[in-house]
């Protein structure tokens, strides 16, 4: 049973095992993280990694190993809110937008032009504005995220309220949040969940790229983002601050696209034959 | 054709206009007050109070948007907080290393991708396919940090091939601005040559299973010129309107890899911009890079209408 569907979707099991894994990693910290992220050891700075610090030590001393397991904790969650976020506001406004022909062409505009406005550069421009914290980091990518789940959306709509079983609904009275939300949305769940994996890798990623450029979770909320943040004024001292919670992060990212794909693949057998 | 022509140039207005009230709002939907941002933590009342009149937060909404809008029209983007210099000048001041690495790093990853992608396509099933798009997630899932460090530590610091970091203006020293460019642009290229090589494989997947490839095929065409001739030159309008779509990501890319590379372009300026809380600079910023985005996708879409008869929307 288990091995016909790891031989039939060997990406989802690809992708999955290796997600569980950091996930798993990340759940446990608080048990098996040698030491604690935030506590400084001065004596200690930039150790390179060895038997007592496997992943080294940063510029102030802290254990790598321990910042790389409880930062995977801060990015899952940013990860995770964000696709559900963005995916939930956009399918929103992407029924609304798909079924209702009024407000399309104003809706559509508007997205075009969040579309027009680099996500980075917004969600940088966003941070500048506000205390960083996780919300703020969440919202700041989320925002970018929702004009590509609503253009999705509604092109699903559009050619799923010329279908019959739409028409049908209409002519037996069904209310329209009925018809939205029980024969449009079901229908539409195939593409959303896996645009919603894709927003959850790209969102790792670009939670460690604000971090990177400043702007992303306050030092005291380690995440991948900032701890890679802290490492790159040491890199040529201690590349294992930027490599170790460097590789976890691409890691994660590559498991969340491979998982997409074969999800993708799985619930759209029509798309997965060609591809 | 005239009148599309002139539809598709009136359709960016409502897309420009959304860019202008988005970072407007910005500005005075963020949670506080925004002279009291843009002074920092260290301000007195008196230092808030200047900056609210001199930037005008004093007067209605409105009335600010209309002026705003009003001066922007005319080109006017503002003057920066910290130094008074016009945002239009610092903006000029920076666009050279950001254009030398854009258009580097694009130049780079289309002639990567486009031909990579048409071979995945071409052989998809195969292991030939399995491989490149393999490849090709592993290096659009790779943190462009994180590839940018590992070519500096192997080709600059270990090897000792090219600089570490910085930038050579053109006008300067020929060989320098290209030796400065080598690494910023294959680090963010691969990633952005990555994510061409799967459109372009998916672009033309779509095209090969259309019927006029398979009549070629059929009447004894060889391989060669039903790919290039018959399916690439369909798939070439998708393929160069995604490409034309990716550039808000590789605008994206531009920042983190200037900060990467130490690159004195617009992504630093952005980056200097928000330490320094200097508001006006980042709002022109957004405002240069969504316009030219909106440009370049309007010229694809005009040349098309004139390459393409069946383009009639």
């Amino acid at each position: 049973m288990i091995w016909t569907f790891i031989r039939r979707h060997p990406r989802i099991a690809i992708g999955g095992s290796l997600m569980a894994i950091l996930v798993a990693l990340s759940l446990l910290a608080p048990l098996i993280a040698p030491y604690d992220p935030l506590k400084l050891n001065v004596s200690q700075r930039l150790k390179p990694p060895g038997e007592v610090y496997w992943f080294g030590t940063d510029a102030y001393g802290r254990d790598v190993l321990s910042r790389t397991l409880w930062g995977g904790q801060i990015s899952l969650v940013i990860a995770a809110a964000v696709a559900v976020l963005s995916t939930v506001v956009g399918t929103f406004i992407g029924l609304l937008a798909g079924y209702f022909r009024a407000m399309d062409a104003i809706v559509m505009r508007v997205m075009d032009g969040l579309m027009a406005i680099p996500g980075i550069l917004l969600a940088v421009a966003m941070l500048s504005l506000s205390k960083a914290s996780v919300q703020t980091v969440v919202i700041a990518i989320t925002i970018p995220e929702i004009p590509r789940v609503v253009r999705l959306v509604r092109a699903v709509v559009l050619s799923l309220r010329e279908q019959t079983f739409v028409s049908g609904a209409v002519a037996a009275g069904s209310r329209v949040p009925r018809i939205l939300f029980r024969h449009i949305l079901p229908n539409a769940m195939t593409p959303i969940i896996v645009q919603a994996t894709y927003i959850a890798a790209s969102a790792v990623l670009i939670e460690a790229y604000l971090g990177f450029l400043g702007v992303g979770t306050p030092p005291e909320v380690p995440s991948w983002g900032n701890i890679i943040a802290e490492g790159r004024n040491f890199i040529m001292l201690a590349i294992w601050s930027v490599l170790f919670p460097g590789l976890f992060l691409g890691t994660m990212v590559l498991a969340i696209n491979i998982l997409g794909d074969g999800v993708r693949d799985m619930l759209d057998p029509r798309i997965a034959k060609r591809i | 054709m005239i009148g599309y022509i002139l539809r598709r140039i009136l359709m960016t207005i409502p897309v420009m206009l959304t860019v202008a009230v988005v970072v407007f709002l910005l500005l005075h939907l963020s949670p506080g007050d925004p002279a009291a941002i843009i002074a920092g933590d260290h301000a007195t009342t008196e230092d808030i109070e200047r900056i609210r009149v001199s930037l005008g937060f004093d007067k209605p909404l409105l009335t600010q948007f209309t002026i705003w809008m009003g001066q922007l029209l005319q080109g006017d983007l503002g003057v920066s907080v910290f130094n008074k210099v016009p945002v239009w000048e610092l903006i000029a001041q920076r666009v050279e290393p950001t254009l030398a690495l854009a258009g580097t790093t694009m130049t780079f990853a289309v002639l990567v991708a486009v031909p990579i992608g048409i071979i995945a396509a071409w052989k998809a099933g195969t292991w030939i396919d399995h491989v490149i798009m393999g490849i090709a997630v592993l290096a659009f899932s790779a943190p462009v940090f994180l590839i940018g460090y590992g070519l500096v530590y192997q080709f600059a610091r270990t090897w000792r091939l090219l600089p570490v970091q910085g930038y050579t203006p053109f006008a300067d020293d020929f060989t320098g601005f290209w030796r400065h460019l080598i690494l910023p642009a294959i680090t963010l290229g691969l990633v952005f040559a990555a994510l061409l090589a799967r459109m372009t494989r998916s672009t033309m997947l779509d095209v090969l299973n259309e019927d006029y490839i398979r009549t070629a095929r059929a009447k004894g065409l060889a391989p060669m010129p039903v790919l290039l001739r018959h399916a690439l030159k369909n798939a070439s309008v998708p393929i160069v309107t995604t490409i034309g779509l990716g550039i808000a990501l590789l605008i994206g890319g531009v920042v983190v890899t200037e900060s990467v590379f130490a690159i004195p372009g617009i992504g630093r300026l952005t980056i200097e911009a928000v330490t320094q809380r200097d508001y006006p600079i980042i709002q022109g910023v957004i405002l240069v890079a969504s316009f030219v985005y909106v440009l370049i996708n309007l010229a694809i879409d005009l040349a098309y209408a004139f390459l393409d008869p069946r383009i009639r929307y």
